[in-house]
């Protein structure tokens, strides 16, 4: 993959491999909103993503070379992912669909993740919400451009040192912190307005 | 068949009244039903009354939700308020029953024993708001995370959250130097 030596042999046998591989990514879909259905539609009669070799898709990270995550992550679902991240064989590329997966979208909120390549390696960004079939195609042919290349976001050299404080990584964006140790917003000022025997109704306001 | 007859309202209205008397906090006419206002350990009494009254027969369990009034503009009896929807299908109405719990101990009784399917709102309202379900038969979270801490829909849990999201391990690119790149 990485070209381990100059022998003629060799580089023209990883050219062969990478080709193949390309060729046949097989997809694992983790569809968790209405950009999956995209994603369905494109592997669909019309849009047909078995004309780039990506039609099997496998619903086992065990067969898969591709990790498609299409909608929005949670909290609670972000180690799941990490798990199929996990247990996927390498080499293996990954794309982030939509504005929620890329970004966390518009739900800028407590329990949506803010861009799921904080902690897996993504290959391919594709914007849009949700995008069309042809972002699609155009983020799978660049995930082929790649992986004919020999590259993949997962197997990026990092030095320890970047690798054991992410902020260093040039590779990965920083994580979420900045709440971490922000404005903590449940001060005592704002804890429970009090009800005064002034301000408190007698029980015939309420009708 | 449930046909919605407006006039059996005011025998719902007369009989909570003649029953709760001075518990009865106030009551509300909205669209096409009435809300009965309570302190909080008076709301089971209520709802035991609406469903086991033979006249009334409210059978049918609705839902049940939380309102926190934490910096609301106009005054309430309490912070939280638990929100319970009931239908009779013998009369035709629906009618719903406010619980005020106080911000210090929010905690009012349970009424999965009158109605098994308040068990998992009971547990949705405990995981995002805190208000505790006495008597409650497996009062644990049900949407978020297991090992999660707060209840974010409380009014003053900051929107954007505590760090929480960014509490995962990162996967690194390989830490492996590639064979013949120095």
């Amino acid at each position: 993959m990485t070209g381990s030596t100059n022998d003629w042999t060799t580089t023209t046998l990883n050219t062969a491999i990478n080709w193949a591989r390309a060729n046949s990514l097989w997809p694992m879909p983790f569809g968790t909103a209405c950009c999956g259905i995209e994603m369905m539609a494109t592997f669909m009669a019309k849009y047909d993503a078995a004309r780039f070799g990506s039609e099997v898709m496998k619903f086992s990270p065990r067969q898969s070379d591709l990790l498609i995550v299409s909608g929005r992550i949670s909290l609670k679902m972000m180690p799941v992912l990490q798990r199929i991240w996990e247990q996927m064989p390498e080499p293996k590329w990954c794309i982030s669909m939509g504005a929620c997966a890329s970004s966390g979208g518009v739900f800028d909120t407590y329990t949506l993740i803010q861009g799921v390549d904080q902690f897996i390696p993504v290959d391919a960004y594709m914007p849009g919400c949700p995008p069309r079939p042809e972002a699609f195609l155009d983020a799978l042919m660049m995930v082929q451009e790649k992986a004919k290349k020999g590259q993949a976001k997962s197997q990026e050299y990092v030095t320890s040192d970047e690798a054991s404080d992410p902020a260093k990584s040039v590779a990965f964006r920083t994580p979420d912190t900045h709440y971490r140790h922000g404005v903590d917003r449940s001060t005592p000022e704002h804890a429970h307005h009090p009800v005064t025997t002034e301000s408190s109704p007698a029980a015939g306001d309420l009708k | 068949m449930i046909t919605y007859n407006p006039e059996n309202h005011l025998k719902v209205i007369a009989q909570v009244e003649a029953r709760m008397g001075e518990r009865l906090l106030g009551r509300e006419e909205k669209s096409h039903y009435h809300q009965f206002k309570v302190k909080g350990q008076d709301a089971k009494d209520l709802i035991r009354f609406l469903r086991e009254e033979p006249s009334l027969a409210f059978a049918m369990f609705i839902d049940l939700t939380a309102v926190d009034y934490l910096r609301y503009p106009i005054a309430q009896p309490e912070r939280f308020a638990v929100v319970y929807t009931l239908l009779s299908p013998e009369l035709g109405v629906k009618a719903q029953v406010k619980a005020f719990v106080p911000d210090g101990d929010p905690r009012l009784p349970s009424i999965t024993d009158l109605f098994a399917g308040a068990n998992w709102t009971e547990r949705e309202v405990w995981d995002l708001y805190g208000i505790e379900f006495m008597g409650h038969p497996d009062l644990k979270r049900i949407l978020m995370p297991d090992d999660y801490e707060g209840h974010p829909l409380r009014k003053d849990y900051p929107l954007k959250g505590r760090g929480e999201r960014g509490n995962f391990p990162v996967y690194h690119a390989s830490t492996q130097r590639p064979k013949g790149e120095g």
